[in-house]
């Protein structure tokens, strides 16, 4: 069984662990970067992306998780966490973990008002996902690595680059788990064990 | 086909908050404060809970002028406060684009007898509670988010912790009843029905439930976790101690890693001094905002 981590440091933290566990996966509450060695897979969870970088900071979180994603490990954010992972923010010079090509904006669909649910096509995982946006991101522009998953009337908000996987909705918060599913997939594939030759 | 106000979408808002400070600031350059400090949204208002105390005679609605530089100060969602049952408070406050609504105990109320029928707005809401039956009420009438009601504005956590369990406390008692029982505990704690059956299928509250009214220091934030808070609501316990980004930072982490207990020593060292508390037994029945709302 793959062991899938979730950055505990702020959010909705308890519905991503519940998703991996119904996915058949071990879901970990990661809290302290040493913990990073013990996971295959990283979830970073829906929050407030301020305080989670704040946080992120104080504990020497950013390195890690760098080097987490360099060694080839998957890593799935949604919402706050496409937000970690994009190397380019409107509006602010200091992205995250610049991990994923592409340049995203923070509330994009407006404040909470504007908040709504819809359901998606998401490209290789479900025709209709019931995608649930708040507050949400979405992804201006993407290099030429990263492949688009799911648009919502022209704006992208879903879409993956290698083993790195990003939503500006959040599966955690529904009982459609295909999403998580599919992470776990990319985890098992990555943590397959390279064959030698005979 | 995209639905706007959803439950949730309004409880998914609350969920984003979860492990994170809420911080009351009375304008833009406080607000900043939290926002540097991590708070994951902030309160805005006119005054403090505890300035709000000493001032008396009727606490309404902040002025919109300070709940909208509050918005365009930071970038995190904001809160405004509306009367329990001031349905025009609360409409102009959604109008203006707050993310959620406080409908709070600590103005003063404009309807002794209703609370709002928060279901028919697309904003969502947090209310307060004491017990059980209080927190199933407003799940009837549809609010998205519960905190304690504690005593607001006295640095004083004693009322907190009696909430936050005494609600615990009363989950804990209806998911081990039978069935057979809950209509009379209903009953008991004039509760809603369905919202308790909902509560007992799943074993816990269908929205999440913070602590608010009295958290003054990192081992209060820490404590209210402990005893299964969400997450946390400080009032006057920031702006009002003598330094407030460091308690504002110090709160944060505690609440974040509230087990940690050298952490929580580390974070409160040199700090400053909290805010003056006040004791409960001093306060007058009539000044009790606890007691306002039902």
């Amino acid at each position: 069984m793959v062991r899938i981590g979730v950055l505990g440091l702020q959010g909705a933290i308890r519905e991503h662990i519940r998703s991996v566990e119904a996915v058949g996966a071990e879901g970990i509450v990661i809290k302290h970067k040493e913990q990073l060695e013990e996971i295959d897979g990283l979830i970073l969870p829906g929050g407030e992306s301020t305080t989670m970088r704040r946080l992120i900071d104080k504990y020497d979180f950013l390195e890690p998780l760098i080097n987490f994603g360099k060694q080839g490990k998957p890593i799935f954010g949604t919402c706050a966490g496409l937000i970690l992972l994009a190397n380019d923010i409107v509006g602010n010079d200091n992205a995250h973990l610049r991990l994923m090509d592409m340049k995203v904006e923070r509330n994009a669909f407006g404040r909470q008002r504007e908040s709504f649910e819809a359901e998606l096509e998401i490209k290789g995982v479900a025709s209709d996902f019931e995608a649930v946006f708040i507050r949400a991101p979405y992804i201006v522009e993407v290099g030429p690595e990263v492949e688009v998953m799911a648009t919502y009337k022209g704006s992208i908000v879903a879409a993956k680059q290698g083993h790195f996987l990003c939503s500006a909705f959040h599966p955690e918060l529904t009982d459609d788990h295909r999403l998580t599913a599919y992470f776990k997939e990319m985890v098992e594939k990555a943590n397959e064990p390279v064959l030698q030759g005979v | 086909m995209s639905k706007v106000g959803t439950d949730r979408v309004k409880r998914g808002m609350a969920e984003m908050q979860k492990g994170g400070v809420i911080m009351d600031v009375v304008n833009a350059e406080q607000a900043k404060i939290a926002e540097e400090a991590g708070a994951v949204a902030v309160m805005a208002l006119e005054r403090v809970p505890s300035d709000i105390r000493a001032a008396g005679g009727v606490a309404r609605m902040a002025d919109p002028t300070i709940v909208e530089e509050v918005m365009n100060a930071v970038s995190i969602p904001v809160m405004a406060k509306a009367r329990i049952g001031h349905i025009v408070e609360a409409r102009v406050l959604e109008a203006m684009g707050v993310d959620y609504i406080d409908e709070s105990e600590v103005l003063t109320p404009a309807d002794e007898v209703y609370h709002l029928n928060k279901r028919d707005y697309t904003v969502p809401f947090v209310c307060g509670c004491r017990n059980l039956g209080e927190a199933a009420r407003r799940i009837g009438e549809g609010t998205a988010m519960l905190r304690t009601k504690g005593e607001p504005g006295t640095g004083n956590i004693v009322e907190a912790v009696r909430h936050m369990r005494e609600v615990n406390a009363q989950v804990r008692q209806l998911v081990n009843m039978s069935v057979d029982e809950v209509m009379t505990y209903a009953k008991e704690l004039g509760a809603p029905y369905e919202v308790l059956l909902d509560i007992k299928e799943n074993g816990r509250l269908p929205v999440v439930n913070f602590a608010a009214g009295g958290i003054a220091t990192p081992a209060d934030a820490a404590l209210m976790m402990q005893l299964g808070a969400d997450g946390v609501f400080v009032g006057s316990g920031i702006f009002k101690s003598d330094n407030p980004a460091n308690f504002a930072r110090a709160i944060v982490e505690a609440t974040t890693h509230y087990e940690d207990y050298e952490l929580i020593a580390k974070v409160s060292k040199g700090i400053g001094t909290a805010m003056k508390g006040l004791e409960i037994s001093t306060i007058a029945p009539e000044q009790r905002m606890q007691d306002r709302g039902w």
